[in-house]
């Protein structure tokens, strides 16, 4: 489906490592119930093999002593847990009703263009993940877009080309400066 | 106007998210006195306040502190607190600061709700898209633990609390606050009936207490001036300052933390920088996307407080997530955007929710491109009207209101697009 994403075979055994497993000893004493654990221990699968495919669902249930069809209901009701690889840079763009208002539409067609996305959101050069997500709590520094893990805001078109010009350069994404750092109070 | 800021006054302070920052502002400066207090005596502080929960229904925190079980009628069982962080009606932006800007001052908050709970474990739940946040927040709970600000006998006052932050993953309906529960039990995150409340059977079946991030982070100012201090500001009903977020077409928008029961349009045109030059208001939604939308008109009779945006244009504060809308807006595309929203996040439990969202966008979306006719429309309230009360949880109300109410206040920009009548014929 996507180009350069690892294949299952590339991923590794589905064990914990020592580190993972001395990770979930702390986890496990924050919650009364082993089961509580499930949400920390998805996010923690995903950070190792990128998404959540069978044997890492099979590996949690047992790890919390869970049947697996559990890890699955819980795992497939979340859509952040991935269930299939994503390329490099994943850019998630707002299209709820505060970006829609101030150009996220024109700014994801831009995108779509420019990295010559498919029907599956990926762009042809293997690099990129485009999704449309519903709000970020990001509206007041409209329309942005989540890359990777984090926020970038009051996007236009070339801010975007930018990031993009400098990602293909074999560039590291740019320092988000999340819009509340900028933050003054505008005292009327 | 003179005010007291206090949930944002330490937001321009450089690294004001760091322990040391935060206690020269004074953040942690009321604990001594709190963990001296009778736990009675701080709920009924905060009772005294008329501080009423920020996230959206309005309810009486200190109220709702009152309906947690006595230790002898909870046979045993421990009393969680939970801080919802999960911030996700669109058009609420206002807890990404909080979180970011000052969590230590969330935490002071929580520490003292604890201490009056009789909380021995509490959780911070915020939504995945957070994770750079959780980040932030877990390493602010270590700087606290540190310093013996958190865990066992904080300040050697006798007080053991221990706080976690607990990561979401994408699921609106989260913010819930019974769904919140059961994800945060390791469940799907599915709201469930009430009664019981979360207060009296919650997380773990124990008692539980559910606070917004904004409500929590209030509660120090509170202890340290007193609840006639903090009934000062405000209106008589809606006491204190809140924050508002506000979004849409405005030349300002960002977060602006004002006394309750401001004339709306000070809010809009003052703090927010009014609209762009040549534009005309058209509409407003005050309270996150979830409550009925307000006419120009209505705006310039309500004040931002509980009570006002009710009585004068049957709507409601919320979240304080305001979304301003200038002449040059498609109402019809708008609300289509928000039933997008709708139909996506059901959680599907109900019937009329799960089925009655996906239909309401599909008609809205012919009435958008011109492919409905009169008898859609028919439909549309039709099924608004029967979504609206009649499902486990509130969503289902969340999603017919913004259908109920643009059809009401907008009529004609509907009957417009709909077959057989040309632009203005309505
Ligand atoms: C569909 C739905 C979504 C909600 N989302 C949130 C949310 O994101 N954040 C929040 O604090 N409260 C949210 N609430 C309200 C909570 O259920 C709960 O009332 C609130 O967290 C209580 O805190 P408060 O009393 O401090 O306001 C939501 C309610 C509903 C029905
Ligand atoms: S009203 Fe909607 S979101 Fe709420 S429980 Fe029912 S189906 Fe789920
Ligand atoms: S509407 Fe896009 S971040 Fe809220």
């Amino acid at each position: 489906m996507s180009h350069g994403a690892p294949t299952a075979a590339s991923r590794g055994p589905r064990e914990w490592s020592p580190e993972q497993a001395a990770e979930i000893q702390t986890i496990l004493t924050r919650y009364p119930t082993k089961q509580s654990a499930v949400m920390p221990l998805l996010w923690m699968a995903q950070d190792a093999w990128e998404w959540i495919d069978l044997d890492v669902m099979r590996l949690i249930a047992r790890t919390l002593e869970l049947s697996p069809s559990h890890v699955h209901s819980v795992a497939s009701f979340y859509t952040m847990f991935k269930k299939g690889p994503t390329n490099r840079y994943f850019i998630q763009v707002c299209h709820t009703l505060s970006c829609a208002l101030v150009g996220a539409e024109g700014l994801i067609a831009h995108i779509e263009k420019r990295l010559d996305i498919d029907a599956h959101g990926n762009s042809k050069d293997g690099l990129f993940t485009l999704l449309r997500v519903e709000c970020l709590a990001s509206c007041g520094s409209a329309p942005m877009a989540q890359i990777n893990e984090h926020f970038y805001e009051r996007l236009t078109p070339e801010i975007i080309d930018q990031v993009i010009d400098g990602l293909r350069a074999g560039k590291n994404l740019p320092e988000p400066r999340p819009e509340a750092d900028q933050w003054t109070f505008p005292v009327s | 106007m003179d005010f007291p800021r206090i949930l944002s006054g330490n937001w321009e302070t450089p690294d004001s998210h760091r322990l040391t920052v935060a206690r020269s502002r004074g953040v942690y400066s009321r604990l001594p006195k709190a963990l001296g207090m009778a736990p009675a005596d701080i709920t009924a502080v905060v009772k005294d306040s008329g501080l009423r929960g920020r996230g959206g229904a309005g309810f009486p925190t200190g109220m709702k502190w009152t309906f947690v079980p006595a230790l002898e009628k909870r046979k045993g069982k421990p009393v969680y607190l939970l801080c919802n962080a999960d911030e996700s009606e669109p058009g609420t932006f206002k807890d990404r600061y909080c979180l970011w800007l000052d969590p230590h001052l969330l935490i002071e908050g929580m520490i003292i709700a604890a201490r009056a709970l009789d909380v021995r474990v509490g959780y911070i739940y915020i939504r995945g898209e957070f994770r750079y946040i959780a980040r932030r927040l877990d390493e602010a709970l270590a700087e606290a633990y540190t310093a013996g600000l958190l865990g066992k006998n904080i300040l050697g006052s006798g007080t053991d609390f221990d706080l976690y932050v607990h990561v979401g993953a994408g699921a609106y309906i989260c913010g819930e606050e019974t769904a919140l529960i059961s994800s945060l039990e390791g469940e799907k995150g599915q709201p469930k009936l009430k009664p019981p409340f979360p207060a009296v059977e919650g997380a773990w079946r124990a008692p539980t207490i559910v606070n917004n991030v904004e409500t929590l982070a209030v509660v120090p100012w509170i202890i340290e001036n007193g609840a006639a201090a903090y009934k000062a500001i405000g209106t008589e009903k809606s006491p204190g300052t809140k924050l508002f977020s506000v979004s849409g077409h405005v030349r300002k928008p960002g977060v602006y933390e004002i006394p309750l029961g401001l004339p709306m349009t000070t809010l809009i045109n003052e703090y927010a920088g009014g609209l762009l030059p040549g534009r005309k208001l058209k509409a407003v939604i005050p309270g996150g996307s979830s409550v009925p939308v307000m006419t120009p008109a209505e705006v310039e009779l309500c004040s931002m407080d509980y009570e006002s945006i009710q009585t004068n244009a049957g709507s409601y504060l919320g979240s304080g997530g305001m979304i301003v809308m200038d002449d040059t807006t498609d109402l019809v595309a708008a609300l289509t955007n928000l039933l997008r929203f709708y139909a996506h996040e059901s959680c599907g439990q109900c019937t009329p929710c799960r089925e009655g969202c996906g239909w309401m966008y599909q008609i809205l979306c012919r009435v958008r491109d011109g492919d409905a006719t009169a008898a859609d429309l028919v439909t549309l309230r039709d099924l608004a009207d029967n979504i609206h009360s009649k499902t486990i949880c509130f969503f289902g109300a969340s999603a017919a209101m913004p259908v109920q109410s643009f059809l009401t206040k907008f009529r004609s920009e509907f009957l417009d697009r709909v077959q057989g009548r040309g632009a203005g014929a309505a």
